[in-house]
C-alpha cells in the first residue's frame, strides 16, 4: 500500500494560524528558535556591539539634552561615541570606565525630566 | 638516448609528482577523515577516464624563501573526465599540498579548466579543500580569487557548475561556490564560512565552534547556502552523479533522455491528500505518485522545507518539480521558501526543464520578523521567475490557493501553460472563516448569536467559493481533474510543449528583486 509520509514515523504536530484558519503542520527548527520582536526603547541604551568603555561622560542623576555625549564605546577598533537620543535625565549607569560590555548589555537608562 | 629513456624519465617525474604533499601530509588527511584530491576525482568520474592538465605547474612566489619550496601542481588537480559517459571540467584543490591554499599558478589552473569548460560547454565541478589564500602571495591570490569569481558569473546560466565542499572553504573563497547552481556538503568535512571562529572570538568576544558556525549542517538546514548534504564523501559523490545525469550538459541542450517508467504502484494518488484542507500530509509523496520511477531527487531537502524542490522524470525526461508543503508550516510561503523556489525555477528556466508546479499554501507566514526580514521583496522573487520562465509551466491546484500566495505559484496570470486543479482545489482572495469574517462582519456584530451567525456565514462562504469552479468560470483554470488524471494529462501537456515558443521584449537583463 501507500508509504504516507505523514504516518511513517512518530510526528509532534503543531497548529499554525493563517488568515483565522488552524492548520495542523510541523515547525522547522528554525521557525521554532525565531528571534522575538520587543519595542525598542528609547530610555534604555544596550549595546550594539561588544567592545570596552573608554570614557563616561555623565553621571547618575544628571541632566542631558539631545545629541549630548553619554559614553564612548571602544569596539571593533573604532571609539564609537554613543550621544543621548533624547533629553532626559540619567537614571542608572550600569557601567565603569574599562570595563568590556558583551553585545545586547544593557548599558545606561534615562529618564524623562 | 632512446625513446625508451626519455618515457622512462616522464614516468619518474609523474610518479614524483603525483605524491603531492606526500606520504605525511597525506596521512594527515586520512586522519581527519578525508579523501586525497586525487582519490576524490577518481571516485568520481568513470573508471580511467580523468586526464589530468598541468601536472607540472610550479608555483610563482620568490619571496619569504617560497623559491626554495616545491609545491606540486601548486596544490591543484585540474582535468577532464567523464560522469556516466558525460564529459566534465574538473579541478580539486589538494590540500595535502601546502593546505590547498590558493596562489597565482593554482588559481591559474583552475581559470584555466572553467575557460575550457566554458568554450567546450561541458558542466564544471570544483572540489573544494583550502586554506585559503596563500599569504605569502600576497595580491597575486586575490587576483586569482577575482578571475574565478568573474568565470563563474560568466559561465552562470551556460554551463551547469558544481561545488563540492570538502574541507575548509573561508573568507573570500567561499564566494565561488556561493556563485555556481549547486553546493554539496559533508557532515563533519564541509567548513565555510566569511570570518571564522578566531576572528569572531577576538574581535566580538563571542564563542562558537567551527562546526556550529558553519559546519555542513548548518549550511543544509539554517543559511540554505548548500543544497545537497551527506554523511561520507562517496555518498557525497553519488548524489553529484545522479544530479548530472539529470541536468544537460549546457544550456543550448536538454537533458538526456531515459526511457520511461511508470510511476510505482505503492503511490496511489488519490490516498494521500486528505479532503480537509487543513490536514497535513507529505507533497513529495505526491510527487513520486507523478514521476517516472516515483523516483524524486530533492534539493535543499533540510532548509526551508516549507517548499519542496527537485527533478523527476516524465516520460524520461527531466522535469523540475516545485511544490509546497503541507506537513512543515502549513506550506506557507516567507522569506526562505520564496529564495528556494525562485533560484530553482531560474535554474531550470535556464537550462530548459519544464517546471510542474504542484500548490497547496494557505497563503505567506504572518510574523514580526517576516516582514522585518523583507518578505514582500523576498516573496516577489517568486513572482519574477515564474513570470520570466519560458520553459514550459505545467501547474496543478491540490487544495488550497489563497490570496497572493494563489498568484504566485505559477498561476495562470503570470503564463503558466496549463493550469489543471483536483476538485479538492480551493481558489480563493483568502481562506473561508477570514473572508466571511470580512464580508459579513456587520451580520455577525448583530446577530443574536454571533457565534452561530458566523459559523453560517462561513460555511455559505465555503459552499460558494471554496472551489475550483469559480476560478475555473474565468478560465484561469483550464480543467478540473480527477487526481487519477494528473499524471496523464502532465505527460500530454509536456508532450505538447515541446516546441514552445515565446517572444519576449528584448532587453540587456532584468532587474530581479534580488
Amino acid at each position: 500500500m501507500k508509504k504516507n509520509g505523514c504516518n511513517d514515523k512518530k510526528i509532534r504536530y503543531k497548529s499554525l494560524y493563517v488568515d483565522g484558519i488552524k492548520y495542523r503542520t510541523t515547525f522547522s527548527r528554525k521557525y521554532e528558535t525565531r528571534k522575538y520582536y520587543s519595542r525598542p526603547e528609547k530610555t534604555k541604551i544596550y549595546s550594539f556591539i561588544p567592545g570596552t568603555i573608554l570614557k563616561i561622560d555623565v553621571s547618575e542623576g544628571q541632566c542631558v539634552n539631545k545629541g549630548d555625549s553619554l559614553f564612548v564605546l571602544d569596539a571593533m577598533k573604532m571609539e564609537n561615541v554613543i550621544i543621548s537620543p533624547m533629553e532626559g535625565v540619567i537614571k542608572k549607569v550600569y557601567m565603569k570606565v574599562g570595563e568590556r560590555v558583551s553585545k545586547g548589555m544593557l548599558m545606561m537608562e534615562l529618564g524623562y525630566s | 638516448m632512446g625513446l625508451k629513456r626519455k618515457i622512462l624519465e616522464l614516468h619518474k617525474k609523474r610518479e614524483e609528482v603525483l605524491k603531492g604533499g606526500g606520504d605525511k601530509a597525506i596521512e594527515k588527511q586520512a586522519a581527519m577523515g578525508k579523501m586525497t584530491a586525487r582519490e576524490r576525482i577518481i571516485s568520481l568520474c568513470d573508471p580511467d577516464s580523468f586526464h589530468e592538465y598541468d601536472l607540472f605547474v610550479e608555483h610563482e612566489a620568490r619571496d619569504f624563501d617560497m623559491d626554495k619550496k616545491i609545491l606540486h601542481g601548486d596544490g591543484v588537480i585540474i582535468g577532464t573526465g567523464t560522469i556516466y559517459g558525460k564529459p566534465v571540467c574538473i579541478f580539486a584543490q589538494d590540500f595535502t599540498v601546502a593546505g590547498g591554499s590558493l596562489g597565482l599558478m593554482h588559481a591559474r589552473k583552475i581559470t584555466k579548466i572553467m575557460d575550457h569548460a566554458l568554450k567546450m560547454k561541458v558542466p564544471l565541478i570544483g572540489i573544494n579543500d583550502s586554506g585559503g589564500a596563500r599569504i605569502q602571495e600576497g595580491v597575486n591570490s586575490l587576483a586569482g580569487y577575482g578571475e574565478i569569481f568573474f568565470r563563474n558569473t560568466l559561465s552562470s546560466g551556460v554551463i551547469p557548475q558544481i561545488s563540492v565542499i570538502l574541507g575548509p572553504c573561508a573568507g573570500g573563497a567561499v564566494y565561488s561556490p556561493a556563485l555556481t547552481d549547486f553546493v554539496f556538503v559533508v557532515d563533519k568535512i564541509s567548513k565555510m564560512f566569511i570570518t571564522g571562529p578566531e576572528v569572531i572570538r577576538t574581535v566580538l568576544g563571542e564563542e562558537i565552534s567551527m562546526e556550529d558556525l558553519g559546519g555542513a549542517r548548518v549550511h543544509s538546514e539554517i543559511t540554505g547556502n548548500a543544497h545537497f548534504f551527506s554523511k561520507s564523501e562517496i555518498e557525497c559523490f553519488d548524489q553529484i552523479k545522479k544530479l548530472v545525469s539529470f541536468i544537460p550538459r549546457n544550456n543550448m541542450g536538454k537533458a538526456k533522455k531515459f526511457a520511461p517508467k511508470e510511476p510505482r504502484p505503492e503511490y496511489r494518488i488519490s490516498d494521500i491528500v486528505p479532503g480537509d484542507p487543513k490536514q497535513p500530509y507529505d507533497v513529495r509523496d505526491v510527487i513520486r505518485a507523478i514521476a517516472d520511477d516515483s523516483d524524486f531527487f530533492e534539493i535543499q531537502e533540510l532548509w526551508a522545507a516549507n517548499i519542496v524542490i527537485g527533478f523527476g522524470r516524465m516520460n524520461g525526461d527531466t522535469i523540475g518539480f516545485v511544490a509546497n508543503q503541507p506537513l512543515v508550516l502549513a506550506g506557507v510561503l516567507d522569506v526562505d521558501s520564496s529564495d528556494k523556489a525562485a533560484r530553482f525555477i531560474r535554474y531550470c528556466n535556464a537550462f530548459n526543464i519544464p517546471i510542474i508546479t504542484l500548490v497547496d499554501l494557505p497563503g505567506y507566514l504572518p510574523g514580526i520578523d517576516q516582514e522585518h526580514a523583507g518578505v514582500i521583496r523576498h516573496g516577489a522573487k517568486v513572482l519574477y521567475a515564474y513570470s520570466e520562465a519560458t520553459v514550459p509551466k505545467m501547474t496543478v491546484i491540490l487544495r488550497k490557493a489563497y490570496g497572493g500566495g494563489y498568484i504566485a505559484m505559477s498561476s495562470r496570470h503570470l503564463r503558466a501553460d496549463f493550469v489543471f486543479a483536483w476538485p479538492t482545489a480551493e481558489i480563493a482572495v483568502m481562506g473561508p472563516e477570514g473572508a466571511a469574517n470580512i464580508i459579513f462582519r456587520k451580520e455577525i456584530m448583530s446577530a443574536e448569536d454571533p457565534e452561530k451567525m458566523r459559523k453560517q456565514k462561513v460555511k455559505e462562504y465555503k459552499e460558494k467559493f471554496a472551489n475550483p469552479y469559480v476560478a475555473a468560470a474565468r478560465g484561469y483554470v483550464d480543467s478540473v481533474i480527477e487526481p487519477e488524471e494528473t499524471r496523464k494529462l502532465l505527460l500530454h501537456a509536456i508532450e505538447l510543449s515541446v516546441n514552445k515558443s515565446v517572444f519576449l521584449p528584448q532587453k540587456k537583463h532584468g532587474i530581479p528583486p534580488f
